[in-house]
């Protein structure tokens, strides 16, 4: 680990790659090569949640007194509704799949590129255009509504710039569509030899089921946006109650997308929790076909369950019981995924490194938060805890103990592959200890407020909320450092890192078979597959569902 | 450089693996089109169930003459561009460039009728707003659904007319190979803007006009 | 004022929820604990150079034992959920009416007997009390922590709270639905008394009028008698009796005359016309304010004899 090799001193002359493959601007900003769009979108979903999380950072400061201390209540509000906006549609979203997906989809096939590459660089330069729509929001002052632009707030009543912010959301929809229908036929026609469907990765049976939901869901999105920029711009009624319009069909319309739409930010970091843990427990993923049963049956139920956000909208009580039942449902996939990412390291042979303690990470907080989706899921609870902290902090156990988890995870695991060098252990360590504490530290109080009753989005609020909010606040802070921790030493890493070699974990799969970093083609000769996925040296062969 | 090969591009091991592919990505746009649509849908179904007089007195005042040379326009557009994807699968270059620059035409056309109807709309007092002619509850919404129904319709055409334009200019100056994937996932997208009008003339144009 | 706290007892039904809750909550610690100690214990046990290492795994028969159990006891929670649900749906007969009206960025409440109040709400405990209320702007919601029970108030709609409390006390009351700048401020008390408290408290707060009598002033001073007045030449239907009865309208659908339907046939008549009169009323819709549309619907009530009725309107 702390080894003091030659190889450790900055390389003069790095071997050919899709790195090196030109220097220019223009070879990076004109790429079809899906690895340097991956390399693209990671800077940019980056730069994104840096600055969502720097508005939720004054969010907090400003939450340790609970009668306000330095920001207006329009600041406060516009404050709250970037942070959602930009952490949903321009890092959450997109962050699993456009990165690790675009870097990793072809190069677990066998493939030498996406099915469409020209499409995936007008992807990266759709979801750039939309970002910088959105940042123009909030230069001229920002958005209000919060990020579900509920109507007839949105339509009528809102003060801030309810259009630009929905047509910066609308356009970054196309990239998500492009991208999903990039990934769809890229798996479905290029495959290499010998590569079944059943013997695909589980990452890549993950990025498959994002797509069809992103593709599926996000033209309703846009179409709800579209329809409230009709109202608000063009003055054509069809929320306004006063012209006999229905506020709540806003709702099923946002909803219908906004419900698959964590399913789009879970289901990678699902796929990415499996690929570690079989590689650092040394034996196959538990229950392979079941993992792919559930991933499916998690995109296509997530679809049928959007009213358990509405259940105190005025939706008619046996909605309510439906949605319900079906929000249920959808849970016992997940569990199922819990038990077997547990089972994959039933006798195996484990090394704790870094990529392992972020997935050790994402589980436990994946799975508290879930338990609390039982919670919602129960109409009397969530009739009390809708619109609480209590649902604050069950989505940020979900979205940010898991999603970002498993991004770490990722970018810990796929670092050598993508960059071609190994980082300082120990600082991966301290970073993935620091942010489980500081996670934890953040959320877990917000449970606590929630159910006795403190509401979200509120600036000023009951002085009894005060101490668990102070205690949020610290944990925010602590959260900051375990983000900025790599920055700093994953940068260092590329200049003077130790060089990785093709395959510094031992993992199975086939980018790990190629070099690191992969040539512009990514296989000098295309692979020929003939083994199961996760023949690591600890499986006993004896039968599928172990 | 041959046909096949100037068509060829990475990472598709072949041509005919490539038009597949094209074609199943087209596919995969199209679902996200219905999705598009079914939302617009899903709300006028609301609209119609909550307010039937309404709708019904509303939708007598769209100008079925417009919708229905409209429609005849765009069946035709349908037409000319399904042989102009087949005369490109069959390597008749004269044939594609005349059908796929009818299938513009035509599409400019429908445009053009459609300018026309919007300015009798105006005139007609049929924008939702203060000067709204009609009374009825659900009436406003109904053309509230007019307006952005037909005009999401018309960008879509838009944006199929430039591309069929761009197309047979392209194979004209025979700098596009006749081979590629390209005919068929245009005629594809063109198919479905067809589509959609077809469903959205009974609901416009339709509603009421049988009693 | 009292606290927010995890242990209500405001309500029956509040200690109901708070019972499940903390059973979920007990499962959930469980369901944790036993991942977190298998996690942990795992990396533990089967550390590398470990000699437990490989070695056959379960089959098929766990991963299907799990499936099961996991499905059969999210099936339990919900059923338990949902006759929780299911029991407080419908509020009982006779209950007490306050209507609520939200605005940007306040509560206005009147009581039956026709006080109002800003920002709070007297009750009396015991009771069966229901909150009718409506928005004048955008979505808000009424939220009472205490006993347990939220519910979005709606625009040129009524939505419906209804709870029986048992213990008297201030109570905090907060808007829950983001309603623009000033949502965090939009807050007030619910003041829960006993029968004879709040009957005292009416009392000592009687308005000139009550709501009913306001409601038969401006139901002649808007006209109203002038159609369905018992001399009017216009054919119009009879209001009185009508509160809570079925209604055949002219499109064959039958509906029963509650709050919600008065209201809309002052706000828009022609939604729903009675089988067999022609669609002549015209709409009040830019004269009538939420509070007026209260009083008139009290009036209304008042000709039908409100006793014989439960609290949906339907004849006992």
């Amino acid at each position: 680990m702390t080894d003091i090799a030659l190889d450790r001193l900055p390389q003069a002359e790095p071997h050919p790659s899709y790195l090196t493959e030109g220097h220019t601007v223009a070879s990076w900003l004109l790429t079809t090569d899906h690895k340097r769009i991956a390399v693209l979108y990671v800077l940019s979903i980056t730069a994104f949640f840096f600055i969502g999380g720097l508005a939720i950072s004054v969010v907090r400061l400003e939450l340790l007194t609970p009668h306000g201390a330095f920001l207006t209540d329009e600041e406060y509000n516009r404050l709250f509704t970037l942070h959602g906006i930009v952490m949903v549609w321009f890092f959450l979203i997109p962050s699993i799949p456009t990165t690790f997906g675009n870097f990793l989809l072809p190069l677990m096939i066998g493939a030498k590129d996406m099915a469409f590459p020209r499409l995936n660089l007008i992807s990266w330069y759709l979801f750039v255009f939309a970002g910088l729509m959105a940042l123009y929001t909030v230069i001229i002052g920002g958005v209000d509504t919060g990020w579900t632009f509920y109507t007839p707030l949105s339509t009528f009543y809102a003060n801030g710039n309810v259009i630009a912010a929905a047509a910066a959301v609308f356009i970054s929809g196309f990239s998500s569509i492009a991208t999903g229908i990039n990934f769809i036929t890229t798996t479905h026609m290029l495959r290499a030899p010998g590569m079944h469907w059943t013997r695909l990765p589980l990452f890549v049976w993950s990025i498959y089921a994002t797509s069809l939901v992103m593709v599926l869901a996000t033209p309703v999105l846009a179409m709800s946006l579209l329809l409230i920029v009709a109202e608000r711009w063009l003055g054509l009624p069809i929320f306004n109650p006063a012209n006999g319009g229905d506020p709540l069909l806003f709702q099923h319309l946002f909803w219908f997308y906004s419900h698959p739409a964590v399913y789009i930010m879970i289901l990678p970091a699902m796929g990415v929790a499996s690929e570690v843990l079989a590689c650092f427990a040394r034996r196959r993923v538990f229950g392979y076909t079941a993992m792919i049963f559930s991933m499916m049956s998690i995109a296509v139920i997530g679809f049928l369950v959007w009213g358990h956000h509405m259940f105190v909208a005025g939706q008619s009580p046996y909605a309510n019981l439906v949605f319900s039942f079906l929000s249920f449902i959808v849970a016992v996939p997940s569990a199922i995924k819990v038990f077997n990412w547990t089972a994959t390291l039933y006798r195996g042979s484990i090394t704790l490194k870094a990529p392992l303690l972020y997935v050790m990470s994402f589980i436990g907080l994946f799975t508290m938060g879930g338990l609390t989706g039982l919670f919602l899921a129960s109409v009397p609870i969530d009739i009390h805890v809708h619109a609480t902290y209590f649902v604050v902090a069950h989505f940020h156990f979900i979205m940010v103990g898991g999603t970002v988890s498993a991004f770490f995870a990722a970018l810990h695991f796929w670092w050598p592959k993508i960059t071609g060098r190994m980082y300082p252990d120990a600082w991966a360590h301290y970073g993935a200890m620091t942010m489980f504490l500081g996670f934890i530290v953040t959320f877990l109080p917000q449970f606590i407020i929630g159910y006795e009753g403190m509401p979200r989005r509120y600036h000023v609020y009951p002085e009894q909320f005060q101490p668990y909010n102070v205690i949020s606040t610290v944990g925010a802070l602590i959260l900051a450092v375990a983000y900025l921790l790599p920055l700093f030493y994953l940068t260092w890493s590329l200049k003077y890192g130790k060089l990785a070699g093709n395959n510094p974990w031992q993992a199975t799969g086939l980018e790990w078979q190629t070099t690191s970093p992969p040539p512009k083609e990514n296989f000098e000769h295309t692979p020929v597959v003939t083994e199961e996925p996760y023949f690591y040296e600890y499986e006993t062969h004896e039968g599928k569902g172990s | 450089m041959s046909e096949v090969s100037r068509a060829l591009h990475e990472p598709w091991p072949s041509l005919a693996r490539q038009k597949e592919a094209v074609s199943f990505g087209v596919w995969a746009f199209l679902a996200s089109e219905v999705l598009f649509f079914g939302g617009l849908f899903l709300a006028y179904t609301v609209y119609r169930n909550l307010y039937p007089h309404g709708f019904v007195a509303a939708a007598r005042e769209t100008e079925i003459f417009f919708g229905t040379f409209n429609t005849g326009v765009l069946m035709t557009s349908s037409l000319t561009m399904a042989v102009a994807a087949r005369a490109a699968e069959g390597g008749m270059r004269r044939l594609t460039f005349w059908c796929l620059s009818a299938t513009g035409a035509l599409g400019v056309v429908f445009l053009i009728a459609k300018g026309f109807e919007y300015h009798d709309d105006i005139v007609n007092r049929l924008v939702p707003g203060p000067n709204f002619k009609l009374h009825e509850q659900g009436a406003e919404i109904f053309w509230a659904f007019y307006w952005i129904a037909t005009g999401i319709h018309a960008i879509h055409l838009t944006v199929g007319i430039v591309i069929v334009g761009t197309f047979a200019v392209m194979l004209r100056r025979r700098a596009a190979p006749l081979a590629g994937p390209r005919y068929e996932g245009a005629a594809l997208y063109w198919h479905l803007v067809d589509i959609m009008w077809i469903i959205l003339l009974p609901l416009l144009y339709l509603v009421g006009r049988a009693t | 004022m009292n606290p927010f706290s995890f242990f209500s007892r405001v309500s029956g039904y509040a200690v109901a929820i708070d019972d499940f809750f903390f059973a979920l909550v007990a499962l959930s610690i469980l369901v944790t604990a036993i991942v977190f100690a298998l996690l942990i214990g795992f990396c533990v046990r089967y550390r590398a150079g470990s000699p437990h290492s490989g070695g056959p795994r379960p089959g098929l028969e766990l991963e299907i034992t799990w499936m099961v159990a996991t499905f059969f006891l999210f099936l339990f929670v919900f059923w338990w959920a949902a006759s929780s649900e299911l029991q407080a749906l419908h509020a009982p007969a006779g209950t007490l009416d306050i209507h609520v009206v939200a605005k940007q960025w306040m509560w206005k409440a009147q009581q039956p007997n026709g006080i109002r109040e800003i920002n709070e709400i007297h009750a009396p405990i015991d009771t069966p009390v229901r909150l009718i209320m409506t928005s004048q702007d955008v979505i808000h919601s009424m939220f009472l922590p205490a006993l347990r029970i939220k519910q979005d108030v709606l625009p040129d709609r009524y939505t419906y709270l209804w709870f029986t409390a048992k213990k008297a006390g201030a109570f905090h009351l907060l808007c829950t639905q983001f309603c623009g700048t000033e949502h965090s401020r939009m807050t007030g008390r619910l003041v829960l008394m006993t029968p004879q408290d709040y009957a005292r408290w009416s009392s000592t707060q009687q308005p000139s009028q009550s709501m009913a009598a306001e409601g038969e002033t401006l139901f002649r001073s808007l006209g109203c008698s002038g159609c369905h007045g018992p001399n009017s030449s216009v054919h119009a239907p009879d209001l009185t009796g009508i509160y809570g009865h079925a209604v055949q309208l002219s499109s064959g659908r039958t509906i029963t005359a509650d709050d919600a339907y008065i209201r809309d046939s002052i706000l828009l008549p022609k939604r729903d016309i009675v089988a067999g009169y022609q669609p002549v009323m015209p709409s009040y819709q830019e004269t009538v304010s939420e509070d007026q549309i209260v009083s008139l619907i009290a009036y209304i009530k008042s000709l039908s004899d409100e006793h014989a009725l439960n609290a949906k309107g339907e004849r006992k």
